[in-house]
């Protein structure tokens, strides 16, 4: 049987559980929110949650000197900069072009 | 579990949970930075020090900035008439609720499989550079390229629509 406190004796446990908690709060903020920014900043909280996830692992795993955990968290890093600088790119553009960044009001494809 | 733990995640989520919350895109992306910064401590306080310092880098020192530059340039922090919320917000909500559900049920369900405390790795800085240099090389190459690619695209997407004569 598995308690909540014995999920926490294992500090591996804590970790992913803060995770997972920052993934649902990221998820709810993209799904929730009507701002176009917004959206990517709950991107981003899930980006990040994954990262401490790969991070945790790394360090509680088996081999730590092999660097995978690691290495993918940088990668990871990496490309959500790209991915921040193209998804601002966007709204940026959009913005431009229908005045808003309510998401709730771009519902066509076409001008 | 050591009490810097439970202060750092407390932190990082509090920070999460307000840049969802808050009705001004400002204080967002205030909140944001510091959800940023709780989980640069979390990585510090994983002996990862060189993701850590990436992550005060790239999310603090750019992405953070990044946010703040397209909220001026939208006119975001005005108040939008009809709430911050969208219309569907409460399935958004159920989707989330039950997402966490099944991660924490896995996390909490696999936690005897799970290793119980290991020794400090010893990975310095140099170590890292040797790894990105040696078997890591093709994914450095790769992300350079993307990275490369990502600029030109960015600055080409918000870059001004020429007005053609017709």
């Amino acid at each position: 049987m598995t308690t909540l406190e014995t999920g926490f004796a294992s500090p591996l446990a804590g970790y992913l559980l803060v995770a997972a908690l920052l993934f649902a709060i990221g998820l709810a903020g993209a799904l929730v929110r009507r701002n176009a920014i917004l959206v990517l900043i709950g991107i981003e909280l899930m980006l990040n949650a994954a990262n401490l996830n790969l991070i945790a692992f790394w360090r509680y795993g088996p081999h730590p000197e092999a660097l995978t955990g690691m290495m993918f968290a940088i990668f990871s890093i990496a490309v959500a900069a790209a991915e921040a600088a193209v998804g601002l790119g966007l709204v940026i553009a959009i913005y431009r072009h229908t005045n808003t960044t309510d998401l709730d009001k771009m519902n066509r494809m076409k001008g | 579990m050591t009490p810097v733990f439970y202060l750092l995640a407390a932190l990082t989520l509090a920070g999460g949970l307000a840049a969802v919350l808050l009705k001004h895109l400002v204080h967002c992306a205030l909140a944001v930075t510091v959800a940023f910064a709780g989980l640069a401590l979390l990585f510090l306080q994983l002996d990862a020090q060189f993701a850590g310092f990436a992550q005060i880098l790239v999310y603090i020192g750019a992405v953070a900035i990044l946010i703040v530059f397209a909220i001026l340039l939208t006119r975001g922090s005005e108040l939008p008439k009809d709430g911050v919320f969208s219309r569907t917000w409460f399935v958004g909500l159920v989707i989330a609720a039950g997402v966490f559900a099944v991660l924490g049920w896995a996390v909490l369900e696999s936690v005897s499989a799970i290793p119980e405390q290991s020794a400090v790795p010893q990975v310095t800085v140099h170590d890292i550079g040797v790894a990105l240099v040696g078997r890591y090389v093709l994914p450095l190459e790769i992300v350079a390229l993307l990275l490369t690619a990502a600029t030109i695209g960015a600055v080409i997407v918000a870059m001004h629509e020429k007005v053609r004569p017709k």
